[in-house]
């Protein structure tokens, strides 16, 4: 039978072998670890006592703390979205079209706090903005204020918090965006009678908005699933997705609940990725980390 | 238009002073002498160092995560770069939505992941072990060694190998004499960076470390609930400190690569 084969036919089927065993560890790892406890956790979703139930989902309509969550988990994204995008923007902006030097400086500025811990950043936050900390005892002694405000064990805290967190994972696609941005374009721009604000709005914005996209998405979606900072900052106050998916394992024990809720919130995020892939491919937005 | 500019590039200092401070503050507050957080620090000393480097529990918990880390990078940049290799190799459909799969650990919320790690290992005996540990982030490190190798790989031209290949030698004596040492900047990028994440890797910790096998941020966190200690800036510090190394290496080594290149 083999020998009927042409020697290109027998060569693509021992590459397709070789491909084939050289993915097969990563995802052995990836399909133990991940693929099949989110397909358990689908099935625990719609499991009651041994039969098919609709109860886990039926409660995003019945109960208050459900709908309640997700509300503001996803007000959270939006705001820390919107926030990362205003302040990203510009920094981004100004590094791609500084000299080599200037860009490297502020890049490594923006990729040192990246890959520092998210638990030290959100510990730093909690010295900086407890009622006795840093930002409450300056604004004292300036005179600023008499009684220390309550800047943390609150949403705004942890909006704070998150922002300084996630605002790499904006900076970084934009500038690599931009940095592909050609100046002849700006220039011509220019030349032709643009004054740099017609220019910017018509030539520059456009061309960056791939690079707004990836941004938003990584930053929308990470937001919509952060835990460690609103658990440290929210003080109980700001009550997040993540933090209903633990506490009904942790405390309630409630493995049903937990799963439905893991399950609506990864629809979530999977819908998002999708709707982005409309606009740039999905390597594009992994690419930035 | 000078005046536009001069305010954009301030309003941008403005931005990384405020990215770096909440990072930077930390160091002085872990020399402080005081009891609570005060800056600047009434007096200085190293006493929260003493307290963590003595400290039997921190210690132990530190090993974990040495151990995880550095294990769990090494599996994770072999079979990363296996798979990469691969994926690179051919183009198909197929190919590439197992790519996506394989990026899935970073798409997926962390608690997910957790609770879902926590479900797998509650069946099979790994919670609260070390084997656990390490498995769970070479899951967790492998998009960024992928994505890194990838990178290398694409820069890295196949006729190369196959210059090789027809003088004789093999498919896998080629790999290591000719192709990995012209993506072997991308593959070390991967390695840090698995190192790193493993490293201050927390949430899934909290869900499926314990005992005696407690990694350093799960021990942390679980203080940081019940108080301000001290001690925990001290050991954010060299965390934080670790991070900046890893970053120098990871941007020295890249350098080498554009040398190399041009």
């Amino acid at each position: 039978m083999s020998s009927s084969l042409n020697p290109s036919v027998l060569h693509q089927r021992r590459e397709g072998r070789l491909v084939l065993l050289l993915l097969a560890p990563a995802l052995l790892v990836v399909g133990g670890l991940l693929i099949v406890p989110l397909c358990w956790l689908a099935w625990q979703s719609v499991r009651q006592d041994g039969g098919f139930t609709l109860a886990h989902y039926a409660r995003f309509l019945t109960d208050d703390v459900y709908w309640r969550t997700f509300l503001q988990t996803f007000r959270m994204a939006f705001i820390v979205t919107g926030a990362t995008i205003v302040l990203g923007y510009p920094v981004a902006y100004v590094a791609a079209g500084a000299p080599r030097r200037w860009s490297v400086a502020i890049l490594a500025m923006i990729v040192l706090p990246f890959w520092t811990s998210v638990l030290v950043r959100a510990y730093a936050w909690l010295i900086l903005l407890q009622r006795r900390g840093l930002v409450n005892s300056a604004l004292t002694d300036l005179g600023l204020i008499d009684e220390p405000l309550r800047l943390v064990n609150n949403e705004l805290g942890t909006i704070i918090a998150t922002i300084h967190i996630l605002l790499p994972f904006m900076v970084l696609p934009l500038y690599a965006t931009m940095q592909k941005i050609p100046s002849d374009l700006t220039m011509a721009g220019a030349s032709l009678g643009g004054t740099p604000l017609h220019v910017f709005l018509r030539v520059f914005l456009p061309l960056s908005l791939p690079g707004v996209v990836a941004g938003t998405v990584l930053v929308f979606v990470l937001t919509l699933g952060f835990y460690i900072t609103p658990e440290l900052l929210g003080g109980g106050r700001t009550f997040m997705v993540s933090m209903l998916v633990s506490r009904n394992i942790e405390i309630y024990n409630e493995w049903g609940a937990a799963s439905s809720i893991s399950i609506v919130l990864l629809v979530c995020v999977f819908l998002i990725f999708r709707l982005a892939s409309l606009l740039i491919p999905f390597e594009r937005i992994m690419g930035a980390r | 238009m000078a005046v536009s500019k001069l305010l954009l590039r301030a309003f941008v200092g403005l931005i990384l002073v405020w990215l770096l401070v909440p990072i930077l503050i930390i160091v002085p507050m872990s020399f402080s002498g005081a009891r609570f957080l005060a800056f600047p620090p009434p007096f200085w000393s190293l006493r929260w160092y003493e307290a963590y480097f003595t400290s039997p529990a921190w210690m132990q918990a530190t090993g974990v995560s040495l151990t995880v880390a550095v294990s769990s990078a090494i599996i994770a940049t072999v079979m990363g770069t296996a798979a990469a290799y691969a994926l690179n190799l051919r183009s198909s459909p197929l190919l590439r939505s197992l790519q996506v799969v394989l990026m899935l650990p970073l798409v997926v919320p962390i608690v997910i992941t957790a609770v879902g790690v926590f479900l797998v290992y509650a069946n099979i005996g790994l919670l609260a072990t070390m084997t656990g540990l390490i498995l769970a982030n070479v899951m967790l490190s492998l998009p960024y060694v992928i994505t890194s190798v990838l990178v290398g790989l694409r820069k890295f031209d196949p006729a190369q190998e196959m210059v090789s290949r027809s003088l004789g030698m093999n498919r896998l004596r080629t790999f290591f004499i000719v192709t990995l040492p012209q993506i072997r900047p991308s593959v070390i990028t991967g390695l840090l960076f698995a190192f790193i994440s493993a490293l201050d890797e927390t949430v899934v910790a909290l869900f499926i470390s314990g005992g005696q096998y407690q990694t350093l941020t799960k021990r942390m966190f679980t203080a940081l609930r019940d108080e301000i200690d001290p001690t925990i800036a001290a050991i954010s510090t060299l965390l934080t400190a670790m991070s900046f190394l890893v970053v120098m290496l990871a941007s020295l080594n890249a350098r080498g690569t554009a040398k190399t290149d041009g």
